[in-house]
């Protein structure tokens, strides 16, 4: 006899009496989406990638189209682009994901009671979930005359139809609104060869993004290219038999106009809602969960309202459809908590940028540049050294940056006097030449590591459907090895996408793995004592079984650094340098590094290196920048004899594979310097006894210079120590990578015991705070020098307490791996399962 | 040679973990997933043949240790929207032996 122990198995009576049990699938839930536009087929998207076969869906849209990218009807318009370049999703995209798609159809009732939606054709169709998301509706002002034909928004393909129509047809058109949508608007239609005038109700273009000398730029080059504009003019009536002929305003002015585009705001869609008495203000209104009162009921987009504000812009709606799509999955840990948004006008030829707060307040204050000749002018607006607000013009190269700086919170004391110089300027050498993306070739080499080219980037966006920097990464590769094209990149998304595009969220996931933050995990391992990876992940509801590359080695680290002496580090979670303690290489071979303390060495160890490169016939050497030798060329089975050689010759890893103290660099001091004031070498050669070994979220280097001639480059390691006539200067968060930045004084000490005590504490703080790979440089300038100084400097017990933490972990640190790996440690590493060779072949 | 050939005990490769066999093919890397599932691959990634068997392994990739391209163990395809496909070879485990098929 069987028994049924799954819910899912339905008992079969047969005809004969006779019974079994089948199994049967689940009945799927059915979720049905009004509104078939970007942020509801993105929240579509997004749970399809968390669960596939949850539900079944049902979309219906009162447009006849497929969902298209809404932000790119103005180069439709201006005939940059066609109707079928900026279809997001064909007909093809809804057949393969099981979505039945009703185009055409508009709903007008939802009964909740009975948990249907019924269209105008009588449609209708049960819900379990139901999501609104109606967009919104362009404002169309009372005044008589507004019902007239040719009097239309600027909002879909249809509107665009009519545009492009009366085009062809009429002469003189208005534009009503002089914000970012009737700019475009008026711009597209110039370029149709239309007679276009704008009308604005104050004195100021774009009131909302931009101040009215930036205002005054823009208006100023649209007027070159043709706009006429009436400032502070109100209409009063549109006038015409069947349709518009002329326009008039307030003053008594009166205008021909054959075609009127309002484009004076837009107005949150949320009749229907409203009409089933789901609770709407300005728009409906959703929790954080972007759950509306009805909680089988979710909006987003356009038509929501969270924390009393509605966006109009696509970065915000990605976002709230992301936590929708989670909520939708039943996994509960998406949020949403606001948007901050940046705006860029999309008419091709003029660059301009604007974010956040920028007019001035009594705790403000204004950093300005301007130089009419080149038409450049910038603004940035802060309060308390924090960026809150910039307004760019002719030159928005830095938007993303101003940008990235403001949503971080960045303290930006240290870079203010060269704030408005840009990026470029703030010691990323070498990169600073790339201006005004939008005027490259398509040939210009955007990304340096992977030979990514513009056009490359641009083909990718626009084939592929990208909207952020990390679908472009993920695509093109640009930006994804060292990162330092982001800002070119996002400038190229922004003026491929159009008006706004998504910036990276501000909470930053760890990885796809979960959803919590660098930070989150760091601080629920050690307030819950979780002492291995597995036990993270379990507690922490992990999305995928065994983490990823980018995880967990993380978790790896951040479980050392809390648990020393406790926590068995978890080699299959490190990358293969730190697991093999060589560096591989590109063709597979590894290189192998001696410590040199300080990079001193002797002919004993000379020899010895010698004799290895002998017997092992080492194809090539070279001495480092780390001042050691470096033995290329070598297969990882002959690793530890080779380890074991130079471990008689009294030699150990010099750990240069690891994200973990390098080397300490030294010049050769007061020893033999007729410059030296201080002895260097000695001091080098203490801090790398101290420190070796230690495990840090990056690579953490360090140097000490004799004397301010600085010839061990300390000023730009992630610490140096520079000698003084009176004793030492420590500086910290230098680095001479890709982005060069010199380091931060943090202060002066006089004897060698200070100098290590300082050294242990801001490696541990490091150690203890720092994202796992971020090196001291960017670590530095996200939390600001002055709090270094705070836990350093002004807390004296809390940087004693610091380099104690340090000294502990740094008795069970300090072994050599290479000694290890020679006794016999990690074996299966080095040598094949079996050797299945046949000669004869 | 389209024999199965003994390659050694499931116990010789860790979890998560890859041990390499040496075959006139060139190095072939051996997988073992957090269920013990095992998989083979020609030991070079499809982009620039970088040694897959010294990736980190989750659950059914491998993530190249050159250029971080994740390759699925199973058939060896690289995961989208990178494109290619490293070699894969047959295997089956018989009471914790594992036999592998050239």
């Amino acid at each position: 006899m069987l028994v049924a122990k799954r819910e899912n198995k339905a008992l079969i009576q047969h005809a004969e009496g006779q019974s079994f049990y089948m199994r049967l699938e689940p009945m799927k839930e059915k979720l049905v989406l009004i509104g078939n536009g970007m942020a509801g087929i993105r929240t579509l998207e997004e749970l399809l990638k968390l669960s596939p076969d949850m539900y079944e869906i049902t979309v219906f849209g009162d447009e006849p189209h497929g969902n298209y990218n809404r932000i790119l009807l103005s180069p439709v318009l201006a005939a940059e682009k066609t109707i079928d370049d900026i279809i997001l999703n064909d007909r093809q995209w809804y057949a393969d994901n099981g979505i039945t798609l009703h185009t055409g159809k508009r709903i007008t009732a939802i009964n909740r009671g009975r948990r249907t939606v019924k269209a105008e054709d009588e449609t209708e169709v049960a819900y379990d979930r139901l999501i609104i998301s109606t967009g919104s509706s362009p404002f169309i002002i009372p005044v008589p005359g507004s019902e007239l034909e040719g009097v239309i928004g600027f909002r879909d393909i249809q509107d665009v139809d009519e545009m492009l129509d009366a085009a062809k047809k009429y002469k003189h058109a208005v534009v009503i609104g002089g914000g970012l949508l009737g700019l475009e608007a008026a711009d597209g239609l110039v370029k149709q060869g239309m007679e276009v005038t704008v009308v604005h109700l104050v004195d100021t273009l774009m009131e909302r993004q931009l101040d009215s000398a930036a205002g005054a730029l823009l208006k100023n080059s649209l007027e070159e290219r043709g706009l006429k504009f009436l400032m502070e003019h109100e209409t009063e009536a549109l006038l015409g038999d069947k349709r518009v002929e002329h326009i008039r305003f307030s003053n008594g002015l009166e205008l021909p106009a054959d075609l009127v585009v309002m484009a004076v705001g837009i107005r949150p869609s949320i009749e229907l809602a409203q009409s089933a008495g789901v609770y709407s203000e300005q728009g409906i209104v959703v929790n954080d969960t972007m759950q509306t009162y009805d909680p089988r009921i979710y909006a987003v987009g356009e038509c929501a309202q969270h924390r009393n504000v509605t966006y109009g812009l696509v970065a915000p709606l990605f976002e709230q459809a992301k936590v929708c799509a989670n909520q939708l999955a039943q996994f509960g840990i998406g949020y949403y908590k606001g948007s901050v948004t940046s705006t860029k006008l999309k008419v091709s030829g003029i660059d301009l940028f604007s974010a956040g707060e920028f007019q001035q307040s009594e705790d403000t204050e204004e950093l300005l540049y301007q130089d009419p000749g080149r038409g450049v002018y910038k603004k940035v607006v802060i309060r308390n050294s924090r960026i809150i607000g910039s307004v760019l013009y002719g030159d928005t190269m830095d938007g993303p940056w101003y940008f990235q700086l403001m949503r971080d919170g960045i303290d930006i004391t240290e870079m203010r006097e060269k704030l408005l110089f840009g990026q470029g300027n703030i010691g990323d050498s070498g990169h600073s030449a790339v201006d005004q993306v939008a005027s490259l070739p398509d040939d210009a080499e955007i990304c340096g590591c992977n030979g990514v080219c513009k056009g490359d980037i641009v083909n990718a966006i626009i084939d592929k459907g990208l909207f952020t920097l990390d679908e472009v990464k993920l695509h093109t590769k640009a930006a994804a090895s060292c990162g330092s094209c982001s800002g070119v990149v996002e400038q190229i998304l922004a003026s491929t996408v159009g008006s706004d595009f998504t910036v990276s969220p501000a909470k930053k996931p760890m990885c796809g793995c979960t959803e919590y933050t660098h930070d989150e995990a760091r601080a629920t391992l050690f307030k819950y004592e979780l002492k291995d990876i597995r036990a993270v992940m379990d507690f922490m509801e992990w999305k995928t079984p065994d983490g990823c590359s980018k995880c967990r080695p993380a978790l790896n680290y951040y479980l050392l650094c809390a648990w020393p002496g406790e926590y068995v580090d978890d080699s299959r979670s490190r990358f293969i340098n730190e697991r093999m303690h060589a560096n591989i290489q590109k063709d597979g071979t590894y290189s192998v590094i001696p410590q040199m303390k300080g990079g001193m060495t002797n002919a004993a160890e000379l020899r010895a290196i010698a004799d290895v490169a002998d017997k092992y016939d080492v194809p090539e050497m070279k001495v480092t920048g780390g001042q050691r030798i470096d033995l290329f060329g070598l297969r990882k089975e002959q690793l530890p004899e080779v380890w074991a050689d130079l471990n008689t010759a009294g030699m150990i890893s010099g750990h240069a594979y690891g994200k973990s103290l390098r080397t300490v660099k030294s010049c050769i001091g007061n020893r033999w310097c007729r410059f030296g004031t201080q002895d260097s070498v000695s001091m080098a050669v203490a801090l790398e006894e101290m420190t070796w070994g230690s495990w840090t979220p990056h690579k953490f280097k360090m140097a000490v210079s004799g004397c301010p001639r600085n010839c061990a480059e300390a000023t730009i390691k992630d610490l140096g120590v520079v000698g003084i006539d009176s004793g030492w200067e420590l500086h910290v968060g230098g680095n001479g990578g890709v982005k060069v930045r010199a380091t931060d004084l943090l202060c002066k000490v006089q004897t060698q015991a200070e100098v290590l005590e300082y050294t242990a504490a801001f490696m541990q703080l490091y150690r203890e705070e720092a994202h796992y790979l971020d090196r001291t440089a960017p670590w530095i300038e996200r939390v600001g020098l002055t709090y270094i100084k705070q836990r350093l400097i002004e807390d004296g017990d809390g940087r004693a307490a610091l380099a104690k933490r340090f000294c502990i972990s740094q008795k069970f640190a300090q072994v050599d791996p290479w000694k290890e790996r020679v006794a016999g440690k990690d074996a299966h590493e080095f040598t094949p399962m079996v050797e299945i060779v046949d000669s004869s072949v | 040679m389209s024999d199965w050939i003994e390659i050694g005990h499931i116990d010789e490769i860790p979890r998560l973990g890859t041990r390499v066999v040496k075959s006139n093919d060139g190095d072939i890397a051996i997988f073992r997933t957090a269920q013990d599932k095992i998989h083979a691959l020609l030991d070079k990634c499809p982009h620039k043949e970088g040694p897959l068997s010294q990736g980190i392994v989750h659950g059914d990739q491998v993530t190249c240790p050159l250029h971080e391209w994740k390759i699925q163990l199973a058939s060896g395809e690289a995961v989208a929207p990178d494109e290619g496909c490293a070699r894969n070879y047959r295997v089956r485990v018989k009471e914790g032996t594992i036999f592998l098929m050239l």
